[in-house]
Parts: C-alpha cells; structure tokens; sequence
C-alpha cells in the first residue's frame, strides 16, 4: 500500500529560522499518527505542511498523490481531501453550528440546502451534538465547539484529518468528551495526524507516534517507544511528565 | 424680547416642503447601498487588492476625505458640463454622495475586515472556500456586523449632508427653506420648522437602519451579544 502522507527529508525556514531541518515520515491510509515533541520542535509547522498551509522550502512531500514540492497543484482539491482542526476551534461565530458546517458543503461541493442539513445532521449526531444544531458557537461550552469544529471537517468527507492539539484549549474536564470523538474516528478507519500533549491519550491511539525534537523526527515507534525511549531526549520529555 | 412668531407660511409653502423633505429622504435612499458598495469594495481593494488597486483605492479615499463636500459636488456637477454632458441636479447630487459616503464607508469596512481574527479566515480556506467565498460568506458578515453602529452613522451624517445640494440648485429641504425665508422675511421660524423635520426624518432613518441590523443579524437578534 502506498502512504497517503510521504515526507522526505522536508525543509522549511522562517525566514533565517529553519524550524524543520529534514523531516521524514510515511502515514498509511488507516492509520493515527501522534506528533510529541516540546514547545517550538516543528510539530505544528509539519502538521500544516501538509495542507499547504506553510510552503516547504527542501525535500518532497507527498499528500494524496499530489507533489506539494513541485508546486502546481491544485490547492481547494487538496483541502477537500484534508481537513483539520485546530486549537482554537474557528468557529465562524455569525452562523449557527449547522450553518457552520453547511457552508464548505454547500459552497465548494453545491450540494442542496436540504442534502447539506441532512449531512450536518448526520455528522453532528457523529460527534454527538445533533440538539445543538441550531444555537450559535457561543452558546457552547469550548469541549462542545471544538467538536463541531471536528463536525464541521468531516461534513466535506475528507481522506485526512489533522488536528493540532485540539484539547489544549480546553479545561481538562471537557478534553475527554473531545478525545472520546477523535478516538471513535480512529476507530472508523480515518486517517489522522494529531499533535498532541496527551501521553495516554498518543500511546493507547496511535499506531505510530512521532517524537519531534529540533525540527527532525527524532524518534518514531508505536505506543510502547514511550514506555522504552531509546534516545536521552525521548526519555527526557516523558520524564519530564508532559 | 417682544418678537412675534408667525408660523403663517406654513399654509402656502407646506407643500414646498413636503416635497423638500422627500427629496432629501430619496437622495439619501438611493445613495445608500452604492455608497456601501463602493465603500465596500474599496475597503476590500485596499487589504487584498494588488498594488495598483491598493494604491488607486488609498487616492480616492484620502482625496475625498480630505476636501469639503461642497467642493466634490461643485466639481463634478461643472465638470461635467465642461464635458457637455447634461445631467439633472438629482443625479450629479446623488452621484456626489455615494462618492463621498463611499470614501467614509470605505474606512469603515476597512476596520471591520481588519478586526475579524486571522484564524477565520485561516479555516475557510482550509474548508476549500475560495477567497471570494471566503469573503462573501465569512467576512463580509462579521465585518458589517462589527461596524454596523459606525456606518448607521455615516449614512445619517450623509442625509445632513444632503443639506449642501441646493447649491447646485436641488430643491431639497434647506434649499427649499431659503427661498421660503427670501420671500417671508420668517427666517427664524422657517429655520426651526426645518430643524425639527430634519430631526424627524433622521429619526426614522435610523429606525429604518436598526430594524434592518434586526433582520440581517439573526444571531445579534436572538443572543442580543456583540460579535
Ligand atoms: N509563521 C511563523 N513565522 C515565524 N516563525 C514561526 C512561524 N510559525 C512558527 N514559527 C516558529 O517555528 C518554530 C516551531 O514552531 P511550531 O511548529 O509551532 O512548534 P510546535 O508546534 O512544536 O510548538 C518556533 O520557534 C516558532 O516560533
Ligand atoms: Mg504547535
């Protein structure tokens, strides 16, 4: 099977800052990646190269069959296939949650206003927030927002999810019910990126976990990597209880 | 003091202000939505446009925000027969204000587009919006929404404004009350009965523009919470 996701020796600069110096990473189709590493390590940057939301600047990067190094594809396609989510949830706040999530459906995909309810009928009751399909985001708590906002991804039938620490936001009684939703997508086959803080959470998920450490995967195993580091710096991280 | 009021013209020149007063209220009617589309538009050509658009929209706004109304209209009303082109005093009047509006109304938006969190705008064109999508259906609206008190403002300074008209020989209110008070000597009253149907039709017009903001904001209409 080929990786849906291929990073080869990926590069990329902010201006004199060279935040990722030669990553690479395979993702299957059907498989959770976590992202772990410490504040700063390129989690984020990695994860937003492969929508096409930063530009790589050395190596390949293929996501879904498109050359992202090469340039010249075609962006709304890949971000129909690839969704994500993020932190701070972005709701659009003057529409209601099932406007929120009809709106990409209806616009880029123009499905029916009737199709495009029943399709947020459909993925809200996935995330189990169907009885709030026609508040407003701010009358949600942020657990709940932020699962609308994972709704919301997944009403354009992605192939890839992406998610950077979604529960970061969050007070820790409302991170469950979000990670309770990512598991049972994980669950049903979707192929997901996450980065993510919670250990626990990475090693009883992921089938590979990525440890990133100076821009490069410094170590990368399945959930018991965590348990037996083989780098100093892995076993400083988990150490360090984060 | 003993000035004796007389209210007496009234009877032969109501009408006369009658149909002042329309015409200040349709000037300012049909100035309205060009004036928010230019405004708009401008606004959107400064933050996003390409350099030449950025820089034509910086010239006109600043050009027109810098020079009196009267001078706007004088110019483009003479202008325009040097041109030989004939127009009636209504349209140079209306063209006028949604010029002008339009520069004010440009700034406006400007601050609304710019006060929407880059976070929004980041998950539209991650959802697969094009940018023009992304401007109609989740920019725009929070952008208006955010400014609507602003450009409620802006469109009663432009109906005030409209006071200006008669110098180009637009038998709007004011102008209609100075040729009342050249042929009554009632200057006093005349102004008075002026200001106070001004005040009244600034009134409606600004029950007009909240009762819109009530049926274009639903979500302000229900939570009744700022955005
Ligand atoms: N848009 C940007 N412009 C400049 N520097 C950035 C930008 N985004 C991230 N960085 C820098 O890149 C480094 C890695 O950031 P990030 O990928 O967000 O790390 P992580 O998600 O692992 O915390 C940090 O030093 C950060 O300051
Ligand atoms: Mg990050």
């Amino acid at each position: 099977m080929e990786p849906i996701v291929r990073f080869k020796d990926v590069r990329k600069s902010f201006g004199t800052l060279e935040v990722l110096k030669g990553v690479t990473l395979d993702i299957m189709p059907g498989t959770v990646t976590a992202l772990i590493g410490r504040s700063g390590s390129g989690k984020s940057t990695a994860l937003r190269c492969i929508n096409a939301l930063e530009q790589i600047n050395g190596g390949e990067l293929h996501v879904c069959g498109r050359a992202l190094h090469n340039g010249g594809f075609d962006l709304r396609a890949l971000r129909q296939d690839v969704g994500i989510v993020f932190q701070s949830y972005n709701l659009f706040p003057h529409l209601t949650v099932a406007q929120n999530i009809m709106l990409a459906p209806r616009r880029v995909k123009k499905i029916g206003k009737d199709e495009a309810r029943a399709l947020a009928e459909e993925v809200l009751s996935q995330v189990g927030l169907l009885e709030k399909a026609d508040n407003y985001p701010e009358q949600l708590s942020g657990g709940q927002q932020q699962r609308v906002a994972i709704a919301r991804s997944l009403a354009m039938k992605p192939k890839l999810m992406l998610f950077d620490e979604v529960t970061s936001a969050l007070d820790p009684e409302l991170t469950g019910e979000v990670l309770k939703v990512i598991e049972k997508l994980a669950e049903s086959g979707m192929t997901m990126v996450l980065v993510t803080h919670e250990m626990n959470f990475a090693e009883r998920v992921a089938d590979q976990i990525a440890f990133m450490h100076h821009g490069t995967v410094w170590e990368l195993g399945s959930g018991e990597m965590l348990r037996a580091p083989k780098t100093p710096e892995l076993q400083q991280f988990v150490g360090s209880g984060l | 003091m003993n000035y004796e009021f007389d209210f007496s013209f009234l009877g032969e020149y109501g009408q006369d202000l009658w149909d002042g007063t329309l015409l200040t209220l349709w000037m300012t009617a049909v100035s309205i939505i060009p004036g928010f589309v230019v405004g708009t538009a401008c606004a959107v050509g400064r933050l996003y446009g390409p350099p030449w658009v950025r820089k034509a929209a910086t010239v006109y706004v600043e050009a027109i925000r810098n020079t009196p109304l009267v001078i706007q209209v004088f110019w483009l009303f003479f202008g325009l027969a040097v041109l030989s082109v004939r127009i009636d005093a209504f349209y140079a009047a209306v063209i006028a204000l949604v010029i002008n509006v339009g520069a004010y109304t440009a700034e406006i938006m400007r601050a609304g587009f710019e006060s929407i969190p880059k976070g929004q705008i980041e998950a539209a064109s991650c959802l697969a919006l094009s940018r023009w999508q992304s401007l109609l259906y989740v920019q725009l609206p929070q952008a208006v929404e955010r400014v609507y008190p602003a450009l409620v403002s802006q469109f009663i300074l432009m109906m005030l404004a409209t006071s200006i008209m008669s110098q180009i020989s637009a038998p709007e209110l004011t102008g209609v009350a100075y040729q009342i008070q050249a042929f009554t000597f009632r200057g006093f009253e005349v102004y008075l009965v002026i200001a106070v149907i001004y005040l009244a039709v600034v009134t409606l017009l600004r029950a007009i523009l909240t009762g819109l903001g009530k049926v274009i904001f639903p979500r302000r209409r229900r939570l009744g919470t700022p955005l």
